[in-house]
C-alpha cells in the first residue's frame, strides 16, 4: 500500500489519482500542491509535473530510439533494432496509405509519433501501480518532504490534459488543412451547406443555421471524442489496477486472488493500450483525410 | 483531474515531437526502406534474367550436343565406308597378286616342262641312237642316219 499503513482505501485511491501539481497557491506563492484540494485551487495556471515528466521522457525515448536507428538506417540487411523500427514504420505507412488519399508528408510521421508515443505512455499502465509512486515518496522523504503529500501519477494518458493536448493539436491541423485546401469560403460552405440543401431563398437562413449546428457539433466532436476515448479507457484501466492492488491488504487469500486478477487484467490491458494508440492514430489520419477531401 | 496549463505544454511537446519525427526520423527510415525495396526488386529481376540466360545456355548446349552427335555419326559412317573401301581394295589387290603369282608359277611350270621335255627329247634321241647303234652296230653310220634319228626323236 502507500506510504503508511494507517491510510484508508479511499485515501489510497485518491492519492493515486492526484497529480503532482505545480502552480500558484491562493496566497500568491508558487509551489507544489500538497493536497488535491490545493491543486484544485490553483486553477488553470498550474502544471502537472508528473504527467509532463513522463510524457516528455517517453516522447524522448521514442525519438531517441527511432533517431538512432534512422541515423544508421541502410538499405542493406537490417539488424534487429532496425527491423523492429522498420516494422512499425511500415505498419504506420500502410495504415496511412490505406486511409489517407491525399499527398501530405506530415501525415505519416504524425501517425508514427502518435502511435508510438501514446503506446509508450499507455504502457506505463503495466508498471505496478505502487512501484514508481512509492519510490518517489521514499526519495522525496529523503529530502524532508512529507510522503503523504508527494503525488506521482505515472500514466500520462490518464490525465485529460495530456489527451486533450494531443487531440487539440490534431484539431488545429484539421482546421489548418480544411482552410488551406478548401479556402475559408469552402470550409464555411462545408459547415453551412450540408446536410440540408435548398433552392428556396427564404429557406436558406434556416438550413444554414441548422447545418452549422450539426456540422459544428460534428467538427467539435472529433477532438473531444479522440481525447475522451483515450482518457476514458486508460483511466478505467488504471482504476481497476488500483482497485486490484487494494486486495493485497485484505489477507493472504485475497492477495493471491488479487495477484491472479492483476495478471489477467494486465494481459488484457496489453491489447487495450495497443488498440487505443492505434485508434488514436487511425482516427487522426481519417480526420485529416476528411479535412483534405473536397466535398460538394 | 483539473484542466490546466499541462494541456498547452503537452500540445507544445506534441508539436515538437511530430516536427522532429517528420524532419529527422521518418525520411531516413523510409528512404532506406525504399532503397532496399528497389534493391530487392533489382535482385529478383537479375535472378529472373539469370534463369532466362541459363535456360538459353541449356538450349544452346543441347543444340551443340545434337550437332556434335550428328557430326560424330557422319564421321563414323564415313570411316566405315572408307574401311569397307580399303578392305575391298586390299581384297582386289590380293586377288590380282594371287593371279599374277599363279600365272608366274604356271609359266615357270610350263618352262620347266618344256625344259624337261627338251632334255627328255635329247635323252630319247640319244637312247634311240644308242639302241640303233647297238642293233645296227656295223652298218649304220651315226652321222649318215642322223636326219632320220632326229626326225624320229622330234616325233616323241
Amino acid at each position: 500500500m502507500a506510504a503508511s499503513d494507517t491510510i484508508t482505501p479511499s485515501e489510497f485511491i485518491k492519492h493515486h489519482l492526484t497529480n503532482l501539481t505545480f502552480g500558484q497557491h491562493p496566497n500568491g506563492d508558487w509551489g507544489i500542491a500538497h493536497t488535491a484540494e490545493e491543486a484544485k485551487e490553483m486553477g488553470f495556471w498550474a502544471v502537472h509535473l508528473d504527467s509532463m515528466l513522463w510524457s516528455i521522457l517517453l516522447g524522448i525515448l521514442f525519438i531517441a530510439v527511432f533517431r538512432k536507428v534512422a541515423l544508421r538506417a541502410s538499405a542493406g540487411v537490417p539488424g534487429g533494432m532496425q527491423n523492429f523500427v522498420e516494422m512499425i514504420v511500415d505498419f504506420v505507412n500502410d495504415n496511412v496509405r490505406g486511409s489517407f488519399s491525399g499527398k501530405n508528408d506530415l501525415i505519416a510521421p504524425l501517425g508514427l509519433t502518435i502511435f508510438c508515443w501514446i503506446f509508450l505512455m499507455n504502457l506505463m499502465d503495466l508498471v505496478p501501480v505502487d512501484l514508481i509512486p512509492r519510490i518517489t515518496q521514499e526519495v522525496a522523504a529523503l529530502f524532508g518532504a512529507d510522503p503523504h503529500h508527494v503525488y506521482m501519477k505515472v500514466v500520462p494518458t490518464t490525465d485529460p490534459n495530456i489527451t486533450f493536448g494531443m487531440s487539440i493539436g490534431v484539431f488545429i491541423l484539421i482546421l489548418y488543412y480544411s482552410i488551406k485546401i478548401k479556402g475559408v469560403g469552402g470550409f464555411v460552405g462545408e459547415l453551412t451547406g450540408l446536410p440540408f440543401q435548398t433552392d428556396k431563398v427564404w429557406l436558406k437562413p434556416f438550413t444554414t443555421v441548422v447545418n452549422l449546428i450539426l456540422e459544428g457539433v460534428n467538427l467539435i466532436a472529433k477532438p473531444i471524442s479522440l481525447a475522451l476515448r483515450l482518457f476514458g479507457n486508460m483511466y478505467a484501466g488504471e482504476m481497476i489496477f488500483i482497485l486490484i492492488s487494494l486486495l493485497y491488504s485484505a489477507g493472504i487469500a485475497f492477495a493471491i486472488f488479487g495477484g491472479a486478477l492483476q495478471f489477467v487484467w494486465a494481459v488484457f490491458h496489453i491489447l487495450i493500450i495497443t488498440l487505443q494508440a492505434f485508434i488514436f492514430m487511425v482516427l487522426t489520419v481519417v480526420y485529416l483525410d476528411l479535412a483534405h477531401a473536397e466535398h460538394h | 483531474m483539473n484542466i490546466n496549463l499541462t494541456l498547452f505544454f503537452q500540445l507544445l511537446a506534441f508539436a515538437v515531437f511530430v516536427w522532429f519525427t517528420m524532419k529527422y526520423v521518418w525520411p531516413p527510415l523510409v528512404t532506406a526502406m525504399d532503397e532496399r525495396k528497389a534493391k530487392i526488386a533489382e535482385g529478383l529481376a537479375a535472378a529472373e534474367r539469370g534463369q532466362h540466360e541459363q535456360e538459353l545456355a541449356e538450349k544452346r548446349a543441347k543444340d551443340t550436343l545434337h550437332v556434335a552427335k550428328q557430326q560424330a555419326a557422319e564421321i563414323r559412317a564415313n570411316a566405315e565406308k572408307q574401311a569397307a573401301l580399303i578392305i575391298e581394295d586390299a581384297r582386289d589387290k590380293a586377288k590380282e597378286e594371287g593371279g599374277r603369282q599363279l600365272a608366274a608359277a604356271q609359266a615357270e611350270i610350263e618352262q620347266e616342262t618344256n625344259k624337261a621335255r627338251e632334255v627328255l627329247r635329247a635323252k630319247v634321241a640319244e637312247l634311240a641312237v644308242l639302241g640303233a647303234e647297238k642293233i645296227l652296230r656295223k652298218e649304220i653310220n651315226a652321222d649318215a642316219h642322223k636326219d632320220i634319228v632326229e626326225s624320229v626323236a622330234n616325233q616323241i
